[in-house]
């Protein structure tokens, strides 16, 4: 047996080696001087405690959040594993169904949230969750998190799409000024366009992604055309999709995105969009080879390093208006929390988590947008945070969210997608609209 | 962080568990072999048991879970009856993915073949024989998502009045053309994909080429020659006959290999602009969309698709042997 005892004692050392060298590099816990715990003291304590989180936001993103809950978890006790990965939505479906679903999941669509939750993977907030929704945000942002009646998580993070990316100083040079209506937007850009500017710039190349911010411009322009209520029983599929409302919408976009004389400014002609990374898409605004780009608040991000934002910097952002000044129908997106687990510190974490406190130190960290009405806006930190979270606050404002992360996945992130890309590339509105329609799961 | 054996202990117990199991159960097979006299046959069943519950666990019944998968609805709860069999072959989305696998099946393994074949017989009689064949060798070492990437900035485009970035606009433009969209534009984008895969698979088929090419008995050549063959005659009637079989599992392999073409759409495109293929259809539809049953249809049809190639390939190995 002397062969078999060599072969195991190899066995040993081999998978002792490897676990060795794969023992995960924790996250490492911030030297903390002097923390104030008092504000902590309502979530307990849970010495020894495990939290999962599982998200897709990564490197900075992530290692803002991770010093956000930094305190949070050295005055509760609880190690708070933070794991991001940029293919979150087709792994968190692997994870659940491996039985190895992360304690906390942050879902970028209400509609991914939907289907763990109608699985019944997801188990329903806490009575301290819905008390904290309830105090900070509007029913309209609960409602995404909402199915069937039961609260699953609460908005972790906010961000408005509709807004229009300009160069202060391009404006100023023109003469123009930052329209208020639909009408004197398409002023601007015809005068611009005259001059021999294109006035738009657009990109819509994001991997499997593409095409998605031709579907924002649609859903912008629907709710600014028909209102919030063409728009509701349009993403739930009350509506058809191709309604003759929203070919019309189309087609108003598509008399700017797919027209040669207005786009694609800096990069060519229209149709160039497909290949333009929607990340670089507005860095023409900077050289004066285009005037609008019109990007949600996170594009703030995406200007080039050393890009100022501010009324008189280099950049800034205008609401995309509609034909009525009064009105204010705003689009946007957001990350929700839901958890699939119920212990004791995975809840105090989630309620952490819901609370205007995380959202406040979160965003004295770094750009960052919450929909929370308890975030003060003068802890934004940039000007287009700010601007968007005066916009959220507004009892005025309409908001809206995305209507691709409301519609079935195969729709809103798969067909309408892929339609939207074949539309830029030339095929006709009725028959991208019609596909679509026929895409619609019926059940 | 340093190695904590208390923090890692359960971890360890696992391993140490896992390793004893390991253990018992190879000392049990090796006690049993060696007492002598043990009946043949209940030696190999013992020999074919692990290999055999481990292809059951890990093949047999996920393979059996997908086929049943393949007839529910979104979710995998409701019966869905042949629905996600119809729907592959009526929805214009899945309809392209099969279309276009159909492109890559048949051309990848042409191409990559001839390509192979022209290379093999140009240098199998060179000095620099080992060098060239490493040479063409070499994109098979990078994996297809590096060669993906790679490719993508080959083909990258940007408006004629900028400057390119991607070399294949460059060149378009320093021979007076315009820059073009070569992943945007179908159907020919299909064609620029299935490139990157020949690109990375000629230099297998090269080799096996090269070397099947060497091994045709000199007489044969030399005795063709002698009664006034032309080269030309030579290869198409001495080396091609004797290296057919070699050329049949170069181009089975690649069929193989191309039906599971996934990692060059996914990193390139995305199956974006009409380049989805089933492979990716299947990952889109099962994880992306959440629709379980079409996921799994499209991979029984990938099964299915697959089958009869590795059957023949088997078949050809027995036969060989």
């Amino acid at each position: 047996m002397r062969f078999g005892a060599r072969l195991a004692l190899a066995v040993i050392a081999l998978a002792a080696l490897a676990t060795a060298c794969g023992v995960p590099q924790g996250s490492g816990a911030q030297p903390h001087t002097a923390v104030d715990c008092g504000s902590y003291a309502r979530y307990g304590k849970h010495p020894g405690t495990k939290v999962t989180v599982y998200a897709e936001n990564r490197d900075r993103e992530a290692d803002l959040f991770e010093e956000t809950w930094a305190d949070f978890a050295h005055c509760t006790g609880i190690d708070v594993q933070y794991e991001g990965d940029g293919e979150f939505e087709a792994q968190i479906q692997l994870r659940v169904d491996g039985g190895s679903a992360p304690d906390v999941a942050f879902f970028p669509q209400p509609g991914l949230l939907e289907r763990f939750a109608r699985a019944g993977k997801l188990k329903p907030a806490s009575a301290g969750v819905v008390a904290l929704a309830k105090q900070g945000w509007s029913a309209d942002w609960n409602s995404y998190a909402t199915i069937d009646g039961t609260l699953y998580g609460t908005p972790l993070v906010a961000n408005v799409k509709s807004f229009v990316w300009y160069s202060p100083r391009f404006f100023r040079d023109r003469g123009l000024s930052v329209p208020r209506t639909w009408s004197e937007l398409m002023a601007v850009t015809e005068k611009v366009a005259a001059s021999g500017v294109k006035p738009w710039c657009a990109g819509i190349e994001s991997a499997e992604a593409t095409g998605w911010p031709v579907t924002d411009w649609i859903e912008d322009v629907l709710l600014r055309q028909q209102g919030t209520d063409v728009y509701d029983r349009w993403t739930a599929h009350e509506i058809p999709f191709n309604d003759p409302r929203v070919i019309k919408a189309m087609d108003t976009v598509g008399s700017i995105l797919k027209n040669d004389r207005y786009a694609n400014g800096g990069f060519g002609p229209a149709r160039s969009m497909a290949s333009i990374s929607f990340q670089e898409a507005g860095t023409p605004v900077l050289s004066g080879d285009c005037a609008m780009h019109r990007q949600a608040s996170f594009y703030a991000d995406m200007w080039p390093q050393g890009t100022e934002i501010g009324p008189d910097k280099d950049v800034y952002a205008f609401l995309l208006p509609g034909a009525d000044p009064a009105r204010r129908p705003v689009l946007g997106g957001g990350v929700f929390t839901a958890v699939f687990a119920d212990r004791p510190e995975v809840r105090a974490y989630q309620e952490y988590l819901a609370s205007a406190d995380f959202a406040n130190a979160r965003m004295k960290k770094g750009p960052f947008v919450s929909a929370n009405k308890g975030v003060d806006p003068a802890n934004a930190a940039t000007p287009v945070d700010r601007l968007s979270i005066q916009l959220l606050q507004d009892s005025r404002t309409q908001f809206r969210f995305d209507g691709s992360d409301l519609m079935p996945a195969s729709v809103g992130a798969g067909t309408f997608w892929k339609g939207s890309v074949d539309w830029i590339g030339g095929a006709g509105t009725r028959q991208v609209a019609d596909s679509v329609e026929r895409s619609w799961p019926s059940r | 962080m340093p190695f904590d054996v208390v923090a890692q202990q359960p971890k360890l117990l696992y391993l140490l568990q896992g390793v004893a199991a390991f253990a018992a159960v190879v000392s049990l097979l090796l006690l049993a072999l060696h007492r002598g006299r043990v009946r043949r046959r209940a030696a190999a069943l013992l020999l074919l048991a692990p290999a055999l519950l481990l292809l059951t666990v890990g093949l047999l019944l996920p393979g059996l879970r997908t086929l049943g998968l393949s007839f529910t609805g979104t979710g995998g709860d409701t019966w869905a009856g042949f629905d996600n069999y119809v729907w592959m072959v009526t929805d214009p989305g899945a309809l392209v993915a099969l279309r276009n696998t159909l492109a890559w099946v048949v051309l990848v393994p042409l191409l990559a073949a001839s390509v192979g074949l022209l290379y093999a017989a140009a240098v199998v009689r060179s000095r620099l024989r080992v060098f060239a064949l490493s040479l063409v060798l070499m994109p098979m070492a990078i994996s297809f998502v590096g060669a993906g990437v790679v490719w993508k900035f080959v083909y990258a485009y940007r408006p004629a009045e900028a400057a390119q970035i991607g070399l294949l606009n460059q060149l378009a433009v320093a021979f007076g053309g315009e820059p073009r969209q070569w992943l945007v534009d179908s159907p020919w984008n299909i064609l620029f994909l299935i490139v990157v895969m020949v690109w990375t698979q000629a230099g297998f088929a090269a080799v096996l080429l090269a070397g099947a090419i060497s091994a045709v008995p000199g007489e044969l050549t030399e005795a063709a020659l002698l009664d006034g063959a032309s080269r030309r005659q030579i290869f198409w009637r001495i080396t091609m006959p004797s290296i057919r079989p070699t050329l049949l599992v170069v181009v089975l392999v690649q069929a193989i290999g191309t039906f599971k073409a996934f990692d060059i759409v996914k990193t390139m495109t995305g199956g974006q602009f009409g380049t989805g293929v089933i492979a990716h259809e299947m990952y889109d539809q099962a994880f992306r969309y959440g629709e379980t049953g079409r996921g799994a249809a499209l991979a029984v049809l990938l099964f299915v698709l697959v089958t009869p190639l590795v059957a023949h390939q088997l078949r050809a190995r027995r036969r060989a042997a």
